[in-house]
This record gives C-alpha cells, sequence and structure tokens, in this order.
C-alpha cells in the first residue's frame, strides 16, 4: 500500500501554511501564502476571508505536488487557526458580508466599557473563563449587528453565519453554499466569550448579555472527530480536527498531561499550560481556556497567558522603521552591541494582555540618551519578548503553586538563538525547542491523525517529541533582578496613557 | 565567442539610470529613458527585484535601487535569515537522518556553524552555533571550498593542519578531493577530523545558484557509513534533499 500522509492547514494572522508530515512526525513539504493587512483605522485590523480562502486554494494542492503525493494518499486534513477572528457571512451566497475583524483589533473597546459596566457582567468570566476584554469575539460580532443594516434580523433567520476561520475554512471545503458542514470546535468556541467552560454548550445567559442570535452561530464540536469530507480543494479527504492555534501547538508540543506547558512564539506569544479535566480559575491574570477534546472523552482544560506582540514588534521594526530588511535581521543587528544600553521598548500596541490586561496602555520606548544606537534597539525589542515571557511564567507559577522547571518553546522566533539565550536567561530555567519548530501544523496533524487512526494513541505521539536544541541560563543573578526591577518600571510607564475621551 | 548578452545589457542600463536618478522612477519612465517596450523593462526589474538589485516601493509602485547593490562585495545572505528559511528543512534532515545536523558558512576561511540541530535521541547535547571548524576536515568546509572559489583563498598554499592520519593536508591532494565534490555534489568527511566521527554534507544555493552555505549530518563513523567505509547512500540522500529543499525555498531554480 502507498504511504500516507497527514495535512494540516494553518490558517495564521500573517499567513495561511500548508504542511505534509509522514507517520513519524516529519516534515515532508510546506506551502505558504501570506495575506493582506488591513488597517482601515487606528487599532483596527482586517483581513480578507475570500483572499484567505483563495490562498487555501493554492497552496494545498501545491503542498501535495511538492510532495509528489497524491489525494488518496493523504489520511486527514487538520485545521490550525488564528483565533478570536471574527466573520459574518452569507449562507446562500458565501459572500462575507465585511472583511473578517482581527483578534488584534480595538474597535470594540466602547463597546465593552459599556458592557462590563452592566451588573450581570460580573457572571461573565464565572461562566466562560475569559475577561470581558475586545480581544474575544463576542464584542466584534454584537458590534458587526449594531453596525451592519438589517444583519441582526437576517442572523435571526439564520441567513447569515458567524465563524472564526476554521468554521470558515471547513464550511467552504464542505460545499460552501450547497450544504457546506457549520460547526467550530471546543477550543476555538472557548474564546468567543459565548460558551459555558463547563458543558461546552452555548450558554442562553451569555448570548442574552451580548445580544448574540443563536441562530447564526456553529455547532460546537470535539478537536478531534472526522467532521466530514472535503469537497472541493482536496476532494474526497476526510477533516479530522479543528483547534485554535495555541491549543494545536500545546497539542503538537505533546503537553498531554497536567503540569506541561510549552510557549509559542509567533505575532504574539502564548504559554498554555494543561491543568487536566477540570477547569483552573486564575487568580493571576490568566485565562482559562479550553486545551483540547478527544472525541468523545472529556475536554481537557489550559492555562492561558497571551501576550499581544512579541514577533509583531519584530515585524514592526522591519516594516514601520524600516531598521532591518527581514525579521531575522534582528538578531544580526542586535548582535552589533553587548547590552541594550540602557533602554527599554514595552510593545503595548493595543494595550496589555496577560498578565496585567490594560487595554488603555501604549507602547514606550524608555531610557533613550544619545548613547543608544539601532542595535540597542534591536536589543530591546528581542528583550521586549524575553520580558513579557517572565512576566507570565511568574504568573502561571504564582497561579499553579509550582516553580516551571523548563521551558518548551516553538514558533518562527525560535530560530532566534540570541532571543532563545535570552528567555532562558531572564527566566532561569533552560529552554528547549523540538524537532519540529511548526508545532502548531503538526499538533493540527496529529489531532486528524488520532481522529482516523492514523495514529493510535497520545503516547505513541509522545515518542515523536524530540529535542533539537537547548539553552541553559548564564546570566549573573543580580544583574537579572535589575534588569527586570527597569522592565517592571518600564511597563509602568505604558498604563493610562489613553485618556477616555472628554 | 557568443556575442554579449543583450537582457544582461539591458539590466545594466536600468541599474545605471536608477543610480543616476534622484528620486524612484516607475516602470514608464525607465521604458522611455532607454527606448524599451514596457513589457520588457517590467520583465527585466522583476527580476532584478527577484535578486534584490532594486526595490518597489509598494505604496507607488516606483523602483528604486536594492539594499544588496550596497553589500554586493559582503555577505550575500544575513546568516540570521539563512537559518530561519532553513530551519524545517534542517528538522526535517536530523528526523529522517537520526543524525545531528550542521549548516555552515564562510567566515574568516573557516566554517562558521550557525545553525545547530541536536541528534534526536534526547541525549545531552550542546548547542554549537557560532562556533568555527576548519574547513580542509570537515564535509562543510569541503563543499564551501569547492563551490566557493574565493573561500580558499585563506588556506595559502602550505601543508593545511592535520588533526589525524586521514585530514587532507597536501593542497594538491586537496583540490583533487574539491573537483570530486563539484562533480558529485556532495562531500563526505571519514575520521578526518576526529577519529571515529563522519560527515556528509551538500550546498545550498540562492538565486541563480549562487553557494550561500552548506547543510551536513555529522555522528559516529559506523553509524555515517557503511561496511565498507563509504558514506551510506540513503543519508547522501537524504542531505542531498534537505539542500535541495533549501535552495528551493531560497529561490535557486534548478536544484
Ligand atoms: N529570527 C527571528 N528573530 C526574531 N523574530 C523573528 C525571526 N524570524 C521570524 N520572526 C518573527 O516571528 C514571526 C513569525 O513567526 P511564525 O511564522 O511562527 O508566526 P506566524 O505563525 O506567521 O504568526 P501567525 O500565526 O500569528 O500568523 C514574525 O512576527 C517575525 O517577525
Ligand atoms: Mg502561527
Amino acid at each position: 500500500m502507498a504511504t500516507r500522509y497527514v495535512m494540516s492547514i494553518d490558517q495564521g494572522t500573517t499567513s495561511t501554511r500548508c504542511i505534509i508530515f509522514d507517520q513519524q512526525g516529519r516534515l515532508v513539504s510546506v506551502t505558504q501564502r501570506e495575506h493582506r493587512q488591513h488597517f482601515p483605522q487606528p487599532g483596527w485590523v482586517e483581513h480578507d476571508a475570500v483572499e484567505i480562502w483563495r490562498n487555501l486554494e493554492r497552496i494545498a494542492p501545491e503542498a501535495l505536488r511538492q510532495a509528489g503525493v497524491g489525494l488518496e494518499q493523504v489520511a486527514a486534513i487538520g485545521i490550525a487557526n488564528q483565533r478570536e477572528t471574527t466573520l459574518v457571512w452569507d449562507r446562500h451566497t458565501g459572500v462575507p458580508l465585511r472583511r473578517a475583524i482581527v483578534w488584534q483589533d480595538t474597535r470594540t473597546t466602547a463597546l465593552v466599557d459599556e458592557l462590563a459596566a452592566r451588573p450581570e457582567a460580573s457572571m461573565v468570566q464565572k461562566r466562560c473563563g475569559l475577561p470581558l476584554a475586545t480581544y474575544f469575539s463576542a464584542p466584534r460580532i454584537r458590534w458587526l449587528l449594531d453596525e451592519v443594516p438589517g444583519l441582526r434580523e437576517r442572523a435571526e433567520r439564520g441567513e447569515v453565519l458567524f465563524g472564526t476561520m476554521e468554521s470558515w475554512l471547513i464550511w467552504n471545503l464542505t460545499g460552501g453554499p450547497d450544504g457546506g458542514l457549520h460547526l467550530t470546535d471546543v477550543t476555538n468556541a472557548s474564546r468567543t466569550l459565548l460558551m459555558d467552560l463547563t458543558t461546552l454548550e452555548w450558554d442562553d445567559d451569555l448570548l442574552d448579555f451580548f445580544g448574540v442570535p443563536r441562530a447564526m452561530l456553529p455547532q460546537i464540536r470535539p478537536s478531534t472527530e472526522t467532521y466530514g469530507v472535503a469537497r472541493t480543494v482536496l476532494p474526497g479527504v476526510r477533516i479530522g480536527a479543528a483547534l485554535g492555534d495555541q491549543q494545536a501547538a500545546l497539542f503538537g508540543q505533546t503537553c498531554f498531561a497536567p503540569g506541561e506547558a510549552k510557549c509559542t512564539y509567533g505575532t504574539g506569544g502564548f504559554l498554555l499550560l494543561n491543568t487536566g479535566k477540570d477547569p483552573v480559575r486564575s487568580t493571576h491574570g490568566l485565562l482559562t481556556t479550553v486545551g483540547y477534546q478527544v472525541g468523545a472523552e472529556p475536554a481537557v482544560y489550559a492555562l492561558e497567558a497571551p501576550i499581544a506582540v512579541t514577533g509583531a514588534l519584530v515585524q514592526w521594526f522591519r516594516d514601520g522603521l524600516g531598521l532591518i530588511n527581514s525579521a531575522p535581521e534582528i538578531e544580526t543587528l542586535a548582535k552589533t552591541v553587548d547590552d541594550n544600553g540602557g533602554c527599554y521598548i514595552v510593545p503595548a500596541f493595543a494595550g496589555l494582555f496577560a498578565p496585567h490586561w490594560r487595554s488603555e496602555a501604549r507602547g514606550v520606548i524608555v531610557g533613550l540618551t544619545s548613547y543608544i544606537t539601532k542595535g540597542h534597539l534591536a536589543r530591546a525589542v528581542l528583550e521586549a519578548t524575553a520580558w513579557q515571557t517572565r512576566e507570565v511564567v511568574d504568573a502561571m507559577n504564582a497561579d499553579s503553586g509550582l516553580a516551571l522547571r523548563g521551558l518548551k518553546v516553538d514558533g518562527g522566533m525560535t530560530a532566534d538563538n540570541l532571543l532563545m539565550q535570552c528567555i532562558a536567561d531572564v527566566l532561569d530555567v533552560p529552554v528547549v525547542r523540538p524537532m519540529v519548530a511548526e508545532t502548531v501544523s503538526l499538533g493540527a496533524a496529529y489531532a486528524a491523525g488520532l481522529a482516523v487512526g492514523y495514529w493510535p494513541d497520545l503516547e505513541g505521539l509522545r515518542r515523536n517529541w524530540h529535542r533539537a536544541a537547548q539553552w541553559l541560563p548564564a546570566m549573573d543573578p543580580a544583574r537579572r533582578e535589575s534588569e527586570y526591577d527597569n522592565w517592571r518600571r518600564a511597563v509602568e510607564r505604558t498604563f493610562g496613557w489613553l485618556q477616555p475621551r472628554r | 565567442m557568443p556575442g554579449p548578452v543583450q537582457s544582461i545589457q539591458r539590466g545594466a542600463a536600468i541599474l545605471r539610470l536608477l543610480a543616476r536618478s534622484s528620486g524612484k522612477l516607475g516602470v514608464g519612465e525607465i521604458a522611455t529613458s532607454l527606448g524599451l517596450p514596457r513589457g520588457t523593462a517590467h520583465g527585466l526589474l522583476r527580476t532584478l527585484q527577484l535578486v534584490g538589485f532594486v526595490e518597489q516601493d509598494s505604496a507607488t509602485g516606483k523602483y528604486q535601487l536594492g539594499a544588496a547593490l550596497l553589500h554586493l562585495g559582503t555577505s550575500y545572505l544575513d546568516v540570521n535569515e539563512l537559518r530561519s528559511r532553513a530551519i524545517n528543512w534542517a528538522d526535517a534532515l536530523a528526523a529522517r537522518s537520526c543524525e545531528s545536523v550542521k549548516i555552515g558558512t564562510v567566515l574568516d576561511g573557516q566554517v562558521l556553524v550557525v545553525h545547530h540541530v541536536f541528534r534526536p535521541d534526547d541525549t545531552l547535547q550542546t548547542l554549537d552555533v557560532g562556533s568555527l571548524m576548519p574547513m580542509h576536515a570537515t564535509a562543510l568546509g569541503k563543499v564551501l571550498l569547492a563551490f566557493d572559489s574565493g573561500a580558499g583563498a585563506a588556506l595559502g598554499n602550505g601543508p593545511l593542519e592535520a588533526f589525524t592520519r586521514r585530514t587532507i593536508v597536501a593542497p594538491k591532494d586537496l583540490t583533487r578531493s574539491l573537483a570530486g565534490i563539484r562533480e558529485v555534489g556532495w562531500a563526505a568527511q571519514v575520521e578526518e577530523m576526529t577519529v571515529g566521527e563522519a560527515g556528509i554534507a551538500a550546498p545550498i544555493r540562492g538565486h541563480g545558484g549562487l553557494v550561500v552555505g552548506a547543510i551536513g549530518i555529522s555522528g559516529a563513523v559506523e553509524r555515517i557509513c557503511d561496511a565498507k567505509g563509504q558514506p551510506n547512500t540513503a543519508l547522501v540522500t537524504f542531505v542531498r534533499d534537505a539542500a535541495r529543499a533549501v535552495s528551493r525555498d531560497l529561490g535557486a531554480a534548478r536544484w
């Protein structure tokens, strides 16, 4: 019998990737395509969902061609996606009503303040595990319902559908207007503010609170399950999994036991800790979220610390300031100096996420003197990711009552050795990168492969995990403390920058 | 002897024109200035853009000289970018070969290790990125010597340092060995650096086929070589496939 493979689709914030993996979890081919970022106003970020769908139509067959693999050799497709990005589209035409509103978008700030002032607001976090913030989907749905004439009525009649990117892709793959399946998985649903974290169902009180009609919502399903068969792009192939990208990375890092954690460094940084069968409530600014649900088994929960801006700061250094030509050159530039020269950058571009949750914060560069060169700024860019990691690890340690003994990392920024060393230094624990840096994709593939029996069980997947690189801490403790102190003072300077409109 | 190649002449004229002009030029202006059909000028500009010699302003669509022209003589591809672009394939090579993987470039007559993936057996290993290795005694180094005529300059004409009994020390032996490497497209090293260890490497090519680095595996000689002491052919294939995949991603057309 011909060798069989699993294909992953990673629909990310900046690009969409298709990767084909073999049974040992080794990458066989990879194709990728970026999509445009639309910034129609300060604080607004949008994606064209049709462009993203077209990109997938191109890169999925290309990945097969590159690998020399036929459709019949693909055991299943697994999807991982940027989370919380909100789309509504017409059920009959398949046309989106607006561009998708991206997770970084802060247009709902005023709406969220208004909702937070209501007496029932305290129910939100208890029910869904998330603080009421612009980061999540429900306020965006509400914003669209208020903004687009006639949308609410059409949504109530079920003519308009809501979904995050996995729902959009699955609906299109399974036929679109012609019988496409409208569903989401528990991990993505757990990021809407609309799902009850214990029943794993849409919650009537939350739907009422946000004013979202149930008829527009997708059906919630486990993360790994054969949802259906693709009718286009990859016709005949089973769709075996969907997970939010960060949960997919947790899965790809095989963090299957309570206490296991990983941090993924892409556009943002996301630390997730497996907490087992029970949702753990944070008292230190972390989110409670669903880690994954394998078929009919009980869901596994996670504590999550999202950092809004990590790689995006490097991207800004490249595109906004034009000081480098490619992201990896940040390391070259940073190495032209020995330290940050006293300079710190806090990238509170859209406020600060964990552990601070300050939507009114805005970014600062502090410690500027005439001594500072672009090399020092490049160092400060990388250190910003390291110190933000330190803050969320401290919060995680405080919540779990255990000290993290090592950090498993993945994502595009792990190619940066200076950054990885810096993270090991400021955390004072070893930092370990696994053999597949594209852990988001690997996790989606693992989940889909499990659903169709391509891989037998979680233990089998664990055996595929191998250490590809390790960085050991080597920083003088006194220096670590004084630098951390400087960082914290820099962070405080971002607070309260945006003032309510007078 | 064939005559001058027209498209190169035209490309050079475009570069001169852009260098002379103070601002940025549109494709129409360039075509008119040089008396070229618009489509031809556009095609040339696209190619020059691909190799980094011109850049296009995304807002206005106009062209200017590219950053790559400014450091033509120095590093062609930033080593950290090389690592980022190669990381997926280096991982896959380590997973397939069950050996450690390194990527090297030339630095002052030595091999600079720019990327290192551990052997996937989860034993204790330390990251070697940033270390330097001799060119003539490593598979990575021999690949770099074979495909980069400038790289050998620093080795000089005298005898080379011997690390083991099998190190190639006579310059003329090295020259012969490099010719063989150019012919087959990959290099091996068997106990030439350290007794008991061997390695296999192949070139990474960028635009136009220019060699920008080498990728290879190294490990115990009994795993890298077959019973006759020859590099294991399956491993050679893995290394060459990985080198080709990275080269393809970097834009080398034929590799
Ligand atoms: N060598 C490097 N040093 C520092 N940052 C880097 C390096 N290489 C890539 N990055 C940054 O990492 C990010 C890309 O990583 P990755 O590909 O994992 O993200 P992504 O998956 O595209 O993100 P998303 O899923 O949000 O679209 C970019 O923001 C880029 O600036
Ligand atoms: Mg991603």
